[in-house]
C-alpha cells in the first residue's frame, strides 16, 4: 500500500517579539552581558610584557609559530593537553552550573544568548517595543518599513562586524593585525573569517534566535539529562496560580480562583516565545525574564511575589504540601555539586601544579639509522643521531648536551670533527625555540650489540634544569 | 496495458504497472533540477574531450584543443621549480668550495641539494645511506682514498676514478702480481701473511716476515714502507680497520693475485657544476669530512 497523507514534519517558525521588561534577572543579565562582551572585545587588546623574544599579547593563539600564549602561560604544542585540560574545567564547570542552577549557562551567558539579547534590545531601540513590533511585522512594505528594517539591519551587520572582526585578534597581534585589516594587507585568511563570523552572527543573533536553542543546539538535550529533582528550574506554581482568570473573575470568585490573573506578560517577555505555565520545556532557557515580568504584576495587584520562580522540583512538591519556600542559596549545598566542585577544583589545582613544576627544556635523540654505524679506520664504532634540543623559555639559554651509562663515549657535532670530541656538546639554543644538533657519537672496538644510555640536556645559566632522554648505541 | 494510466489519489503521479504482494511503485518523474544538470554534464563532457586528450585513436588519443598534457604539466612545475633555485644553484656555482663553509646558509642549502642528488645518482652503487658494499666506499667513514676534504670529494665526482677515455680520471692501477706473475705464489701468500699482521689481524709469523721483504720490494713504492697507503695514488692505508673489498686472508690473496680496478664514473659530463658542488658537500657532511688544507681556503680555491 502507498504511504500517504503524513503530517509536515516542518513547522514554521512563529515570531517572537519579547517585551521589555525590568527587575533583579533583566539587571543581571544586563551586567553579565556587560563583563562577558567586555571580556571578549577587550581581551586581545591586553598587553604582557614577556621580554624581546615573545609577543606582547596577553592572551594569543598564535598559529604561525605553533604556540599559545595566555597571560604567563606559555603552551608548545606538545603541550596542548592543558588546553585539553581546561576544556575538560570549561566541562565539568558546566555540569556544576547545570546540576546547580540549571541552565543558567543558556539563559545567561551563552553567546547565542547575550548576542541575541543584544539584537533585541536594538530591535525595540529602532521598532519599539513588542506591539510595535507585532504591528510593523504584519503591516505591508512601506517606504517607513524599509527605511526602519534598513537602519535595524544595518546596525544588527555592524555588531555583527565588530563581533566577527574581533575574534582574528586572538590569532596576531591585535593592533598590527588592525593596521593590516584596515590597510588591505592582512591575511586572506583574516578576512574569511570575519566575513565567516560576522555572517553567522547576524543570521544566528538577528534571524534564528531561539531556532538555534531548541532546534540546533545539542546542550539542552545534555542538559536534560543533568538536571534532577534538586535543580533550580524556573518553575510555575501552578498549585498556588491555578484556577487561572482576570483579575475581575478573581475578585468576584476570591475561593474559586488562584493567584494567575492570567495577564500574558510572562509570555510575553519570553525570548524563546515559550509559555512557562505548561511545566518545564526544552525552550525555556531559564533566563527568568518572567519572574520579573511576574513578580511586577503581583507587586501591582498587591499579591506576593514568586508566583514563578526559581525552585527545585523536591521544593515545589515540598511547598505544594504546605511547606514555606526555602531559600535559594540552600539548595545550592548538595553533594552532587559539591562532588563535581571538588573535581573541578581538583583538576585546575593539578593543572595549576603541573604548569608550576613542568620543566621549560626538553631534549629528543633519533638515532640514524642509515646506516645504523660506521665502522672508523682505527676499528672505533660510530652512531649518529639528530638530537633536539627544546627552549623554551623567552631567551636564549647556554645548555650542555652529556651522557650517562656510556663510559668511554665521546661525541662531536656537525660543525666540530672526531679529534675535538669530548663527552659534552655545549651550545646556546635562541629563545623560544628549537635547536637542531647533528651528533656523532664513538666508542672504542668491542662490546655488546646494544647498549641503552641516556642523553642528558643541563641548561647552564643561573636558573639550571636537567632532563635526560633514553637512546642507544649500536655496534655490529 | 500501456494505455491504461493509474494515478495514486493521495499524490497525484502515475504508479507503475508491476505489483509484488500488493506493493507497488510511484513512477516520479525526475527533478526538472536533476535532469538539466544532467544534460549540462553531458555538454560539459562533449566539451572536455575536445579540450583535452581524451578519444582513443590507433597509436595515441586526441590530443585536445588546448594542447594539454600531464607530461608538460609537470615539466611546467618542474621548471617553475628550477626558476625558484636558479639564484641558490647559481651562488653555489659561484662560491669556490672551500669557501662555502664560510657561508652556513649556502651551505645548508648545498647540503639538502646534495642530499637530493645523491639519492639520484649516487645510491646505485654507494647506497641510500651512503654505506657502500663491497668494492663501493662506505663515504660515512673516516677512509678516503683519494682525501676527504671539500676540495678532492669535488675532483673524485668530476672526473671520477678509472674512467676510459679521461685524462683528467684519477688513475692507480695495482698489478695482478699474481697472475701477471710478478710474484710466485708463495711469495704472494707470503705478503699476504704480512699485510695480515700490519693490521693488527695476525701475530707475525715466519710467513709475514719473509712477506715483509717481498712487501718492502714490491708493495711500499705505492702502499708506503709502512702500508699507510697514499692518497697521491689512492693507494689504501693496509693498517687500517677499514677494507675496500675484505681483509680475510683470501679475499686478501685475490686482491694482490688478480689486482682491483674499480671504477667511478665522472660526472662532469653528466650533472653540472653546481650538483657536484652540492654532491660533495654532501658526502662531506656524512661524518667523515676532513678540513680543507689552510692553503686552499686561503685562497679559495
Amino acid at each position: 500500500m502507498l504511504m500517504s497523507g503524513s503530517a509536515s514534519l516542518y513547522e514554521k517558525r512563529k515570531g517572537v517579539y519579547p517585551k521589555a521588561v525590568d527587575g533583579f534577572y533583566r539587571r543581571l543579565k544586563w551586567a553579565i552581558m556587560a563583563v562577558t562582551l567586555a571580556i571578549y572585545w577587550g581581551t586581545p587588546w591586553l598587553r604582557w610584557d614577556r621580554g624581546p623574544y615573545a609577543p606582547d599579547q596577553a592572551v594569543l593563539v598564535d598559529l604561525a609559530h605553533r604556540r599559545f600564549y595566555m597571560f604567563a602561560i606559555e603552551i608548545w604544542p606538545q603541550e596542548f593537553y592543558y588546553v585539553a585540560g581546561l576544556l575538560i574545567m570549561a566541562g565539568i564547570g558546566l555540569f556544576l552550573v547545570t546540576s546547580a542552577v540549571g541552565r543558567a549557562w543558556c539563559g545567561y551567558a551563552c553567546p547565542q544568548t547575550v548576542w541575541t539579547d543584544l539584537y533585541q534590545h536594538v530591535e525595540r531601540f529602532i521598532d519599539g517595543d513588542r506591539n510595535a513590533q507585532l504591528k510593523l511585522a504584519k503591516a505591508p512594505w512601506s517606504a517607513a518599513k524599509i527605511a526602519r528594517r534598513f537602519v535595524k539591519w544595518s546596525i544588527w551587520l555592524g555588531i555583527a562586524f565588530i563581533t566577527g572582526g574581533a575574534w582574528i585578534f586572538y590569532f596576531a597581534d591585535a593592533p598590527t593585525l588592525q593596521q593590516q585589516f584596515w590597510t588591505g594587507t592582512a591575511a586572506p585568511v583574516a578576512y574569511a573569517t570575519t566575513f565567516v563570523l560576522t555572517a553567522t552572527t547576524f543570521v544566528l543573533g538577528g534571524f534564528m534566535r531561539e531556532q538555534v536553542c531548541i532546534y540546533m543546539c545539542p546542550w539542552p538535550r545534555i542538559q536534560t539529562a543533568m538536571l534532577d529533582e534538586k535543580s533550580l528550574v524556573v518553575t510555575y506554581k501552578n498549585w498556588r496560580g491555578e484556577k487561572r482568570g482576570s483579575l475581575k473573575k478573581a475578585e468576584a470568585h476570591p475561593a474559586e480562583y488562584g493567584d494567575c490573573i492570567d495577564c500574558n506578560q510572562c509570555v510575553a517577555v519570553c525570548p524563546t516565545g515559550i509559555d512557562i505555565r505548561e511545566g518545564p520545556q526544552i525552550g525555556c532557557i531559564t533566563c527568568a525574564l518572567c519572574i520579573d515580568a511576574c513578580d511586577k504584576v503581583m507587586a501591582q495587584v498587591g499579591r506576593p511575589r514568586g508566583l514563578i520562580d526559581y525552585c527545585t522540583q523536591d521544593d515545589a512538591e515540598a511547598e505544594q504540601k504546605g511547606a514555606p519556600p526555602r531559600p535559594v542559596l540552600k539548595t545550592l549545598l548538595r553533594p552532587r555539586t559539591i562532588a563535581y566542585f571538588a573535581v573541578w577544583v581538583g583538576i585546575g589545582a593539578a593543572m595549576l601544579f603541573a604548569l608550576g613544576a613542568r620543566e621549560r627544556l626538553e631534549i629528543s635523540a633519533q638515532q640514524d639509522r642509515n646506516p645504523i654505524f660506521v665502522r672508523l679506520s682505527d676499528g672505533a664504532i660510530r652512531n649518529a643521531y639528530t638530537v633536539k634540543l627544546r627552549n623554551m623559555e623567552a631567551r636564549p639559554r647556554a645548555m650542555e648536551v652529556g651522557l650517562i651509562d656510556l663510559p668511554g663515549g665521546r661525541m662531536w657535532t656537525d660543525t666540530g670533527s672526531r679529534e675535538t670530541a669530548t663527552t659534552t656538546v655545549r651550545t646556546t639554543v635562541p629563545a623560544d625555540s628549537v635547536a637542531k644538533l647533528r651528533v656523532f657519537l664513538m666508542l672504542p672496538p668491542g662490546g655488546p650489540a646494544r647498549t641503552d644510555f641516556h642523553f642528558t640536556l643541563r641548561a647552564l645559566d643561573r636558573e639550571g634544569g636537567h632532563v635526560s632522554e633514553p637512546a642507544r648505541f649500536e655496534r655490529p | 496495458m500501456a494505455d491504461e494510466k493509474r494515478i495514486d489519489p493521495a499524490t497525484g503521479t502515475q504508479i507503475k504497472h508491476h505489483e509484488w504482494d500488493g506493493i507497488q511503485e510511484l513512477d516520479t518523474p525526475l527533478p526538472r533540477w536533476w535532469l538539466w544538470t544532467f544534460y549540462a554534464t553531458i555538454l560539459f563532457a562533449i566539451g572536455y574531450t575536445i579540450a583535452y586528450p581524451a578519444w582513443p585513436m590507433i597509436d595515441r588519443a586526441t590530443g585536445g584543443m588546448l594542447g594539454w598534457s600531464s607530461r608538460g604539466a609537470l615539466d611546467k612545475e618542474l621548471a617553475a621549480r628550477e626558476r625558484q633555485i636558479a639564484p641558490i644553484r647559481k651562488a653555489i656555482a659561484d662560491t669556490p668550495i672551500t669557501a662555502l663553509p664560510g657561508h652556513p646558509e649556502l651551505m645548508q642549502q648545498a647540503i639538502e641539494g646534495g642530499r637530493a642528488a645523491f639519492r639520484v645518482h649516487c645510491v646505485q652503487c654507494h647506497g641510500s645511506g651512503a654505506a657502500g658494499s663491497k668494492g663501493y666506499p662506505n663515504l660515512n667513514d673516516d677512509d678516503w682514498l683519494w682525501g676527504g676534504d671539500l676540495a678532492t670529494i669535488e675532483k673524485t665526482i668530476t672526473d671520477g676514478i678509472r674512467n676510459p677515455n679521461h685524462d683528467a680520471t684519477r688513475q692507480s692501477l695495482m698489478p695482478a702480481f699474481g697472475k701477471d706473475q710478478l710474484l710466485t705464489a708463495a711469495q704472494v701468500d707470503d705478503v699476504v701473511a704480512h699485510v695480515r699482521t700490519i693490521s693488527g689481524q695476525d701475530r707475525p709469523s715466519a710467513a709475514s716476515r719473509r712477506g715483509d721483504k717481498v712487501f718492502a720490494d714490491n708493495c711500499a713504492v705505492c702502499h708506503g714502507p709502512a702500508g699507510k697507503g697514499n692518497r697521491e695514488l689512492g693507494a689504501p692505508n693496509l693498517t687500517d680497520a677499514i677494507w675496500l673489498y675484505g681483509g680475510d686472508a683470501g679475499t686478501i690473496h685475490e686482491t694482490v693475485w688478480n689486482s682491483r680496478h674499480g671504477v667511478m664514473p665522472r660526472w662532469d659530463d653528466k650533472l653540472d657544476k653546481a650538483t657536484i658542488r652540492m654532491l660533495a658537500t654532501y658526502v662531506h657532511s656524512l661524518g667523515g669530512g676532513e678540513a680543507s688544507p689552510p692553503a686552499a681556503v686561503a685562497t679559495g680555491r
